[in-house]
């Protein structure tokens, strides 16, 4: 059907007209989209007695979708379709052989009040309950593992470690250069007023080995690999493999999970170590640039900054490699089967990474205020 | 409710399957006998792959029992389940191949964990069943690199990877092109006839149905509950329920009303 005909040609027109109790509908015009249908006289609600098609012309689905509108709303069982030319009955009767299924339609309404509340509540109360259960299983999974009754596929183990571990030396050179950079060219700005520029060198050594250099890895990890670990197991579990892994007698658990928390817990100590090392080198040039040589700097360094202090981002960095992994592959086991469901499974595992690694990170500040580290 | 049936490979006795509190069959009640091809049929969205979700122990009845050689399959915890996992062989309806492996280390990967064979056996064994399926030569390919029928087939050959007693296929031909299919109802029976397997295949495909199947169930959608179970060709011509004898002729008048 030729639209740009249709536009020139008489316009779409249903009038109404009621008298006696019976209702007459005379439809004329070329129904076609791009005409917008004149309607007059009083539109009942429902199926007309009478249709009047002599002055219908040519018609595209715009036509039929209103006549289908009308007829649901009469819901009668037999409308009378006979009136109809040939070509708009053909289609009618199509539109009516299956009948409409009554509960096809989705109860989705929207809740309100204290319902609202309600679902709210226990939908938090459920997912405490299925973080910690998910953490138990992976406790009693890494156990299992030790005892040499869990197992997974070595090949694989390698390629997540490369990607987490190597994979990431990029970005984290990049970040780590740019925190130790700012650090110290912060701090020269304060200290310089006090002609103390020198301790710049133990603001950034402090700065990136306790703090910034496991805190910085640990976000670039939870975007980066925790977002890879939620998408990969939640687009296998769209795509059936983790059921296709459990009728062949595998745990997926330990296939897909265990490999996933024990690459990353051993990649981000050794992240940190790469990050805290360039991040001082960072500080290094910003400091030469105000005259402090790098000689001098390292000594200034190695006053404050000992193997004690070293070492508390490196034991940071295990649990926050820990958390980063559970919280991606939880999210992708828990994941629905859509491609929507793994885009929002994604984002939750990132959300949920980045939140665990700042929660933690501010328990150790704690504890080890309380230890006087 | 009756007892199992002792002669049969599986017997599923007043299976009730619900998500939530939404029912979709109530009270299927069948037997599958050894080297049977059972097709589990009914319209879309009846709960067929549901019901192959049950057997193989990916969803739990909300009511019912099911036997595997007359043993309580249902009431198994997952531990207990391993045994007869073992034994079953499935195929999902996309093929559900593990993408981050090629086609050959798919099927590689049971024979691994399950058995003690060499390296080297294990890739002539994926090779020889890639060939049975007529994959022949794509060994290396990733599951993404070749099409949506061979992903099916490779996804069958991995089923039949450890030679199982009872394979599960979740709409083998849906997608194929009609020779492909053909091929695939050869395999089929030539496969029952050579290993005495038993096949489980949900299919609405009718030409697949009648050329292979010697049992089936129909699942009706109007009433939530089994249409008939039988040989299909039967139920087609002498089903009881009108339902059943209209989805086998394709709509068609029934063969029952013309004899009468």
């Amino acid at each position: 059907m030729k639209s740009d005909q249709a536009a020139a040609s008489a316009p779409p027109r249903a009038v109404w007209e009621g008298s006696q109790g019976q209702t007459t509908l005379t439809l004329s015009g070329e129904w076609m989209r791009g005409n917008v249908p004149e309607m007059t006289g009083d539109e009942v609600s429902g199926w007309p007695d009478v249709i009047r098609t002599d002055d219908l012309g040519k018609f595209d689905s715009m036509l039929p979708a209103y006549l289908f509108r009308k007829l649901r709303e009469s819901e009668e069982a037999e409308p009378r379709l006979s009136e109809l030319p040939d070509n708009l009955r053909g289609l009618m009767e199509l539109a009516l052989k299956v009948p409409e299924r009554s509960d096809a339609k989705s109860d989705n309404e929207e809740p309100h009040g204290l319902r609202r509340m309600g679902i709210a509540s226990r939908a938090a109360w459920n997912s405490i309950v299925s973080v910690l259960a998910f953490v138990g299983d992976s406790v009693v999974a890494v156990l299992r593992f030790f005892t040499g009754r869990a197992r997974f596929r070595g090949r694989e183990f390698w390629s997540i470690m490369q990607d987490c571990g190597a994979g990431a030396l990029p970005i984290v050179s990049l970040i780590s250069f740019l925190i130790g950079m700012i650090l110290a060219f912060v701090g020269n700005v304060q200290l310089a007023n006090f002609g103390a520029s020198l301790y710049v060198a133990d603001l950034v050594g402090i700065a990136m080995v306790r703090e910034m250099g496991v805190m910085m890895t640990a976000i670039i990890m939870s975007g980066r690999t925790g977002a890879a670990f939620a998408a990969h197991i939640g687009s296998m579990n769209a795509n059936q493999e983790i059921d296709a892994l459990k009728t062949f007698g595998f745990n997926p658990f330990d296939y897909l999970v265990l490999p996933r928390i024990f690459a990353l817990v051993l990649m981000l100590p050794l992240l940190t170590i790469y990050s805290n090392i360039i991040g001082i080198l960072g500080g290094m040039l910003v400091a030469a640039g105000v005259g402090i040589p790098p000689q001098l700097f390292w000594t200034e360094l190695l006053t404050t900054v000992d193997l004690t202090q070293a070492s508390l981002g490196v034991f940071k960095s295990v649990f926050f490699g820990a958390a980063i992994a559970i919280a991606g592959c939880m999210q992708g086991m828990n994941s629905g089967t859509s491609s929507a469901a793994v885009g929002q499974a994604t984002t939750r595992a990132v959300v949920a990474a980045i939140t665990s690694v700042i929660i933690l990170d501010s328990a150790f500040a704690v504890i080890f205020t309380i230890l006087d580290i | 409710m009756s007892e199992p049936d002792p002669n049969a490979k599986i017997s599923v006795r007043g299976l009730t399957m619900a998500y939530g509190s939404f029912v979709v069959m109530e009270d299927l009640s069948f037997d599958v006998m050894e080297k049977d091809i059972f097709v589990i049929m009914g319209g879309s969205g009846c709960g067929k792959s549901t019901l192959m979700r049950h057997m193989i122990g990916l969803k739990e009845p909300a009511k019912g029992e099911i036997y595997y050689e007359g043993e309580d399959f249902t009431a198994k915890d997952a531990a207990g389940r391993l045994s007869f996992i073992r034994k079953f062989g499935v195929m999902y309806q996309s093929g559900a191949l593990w993408s981050s492996m090629t086609l050959s280390e798919n099927i590689a990967m049971p024979l691994e964990e399950h058995t003690d064979l060499s390296a080297g056996e294990i890739r002539d064994l994926a090779a020889y069943k890639l060939a049975l399926v007529g994959l022949s030569g794509y060994e290396d390919y990733y599951p993404a690199q070749v099409s949506g029928g061979m992903n099916k087939r490779a996804g069958i050959a991995r089923a039949m990877a450890l030679d199982p007693e009872i394979l599960f296929l979740d709409e083998p031909g849906a997608g194929l092109d009609p020779l492909s299919s053909r091929r695939l109802d050869e395999l089929i029976l030539r496969l029952r006839d050579s290993l005495g397997s038993t096949f489980v295949i949900v299919t609405h495909e009718l030409a697949s149905i009648f050329a292979i199947a010697n049992n089936s169930i129909f699942l009706d959608t109007d009433t939530r509950k089994q249409g008939g179970t039988g040989d299909p060709k039967e139920l087609r011509d002498q089903s009881d329920n009108e339902a059943v004898r209209v989805f086998l002729n394709r709509g068609e008048s029934s063969g029952k009303e013309k004899e009468s």
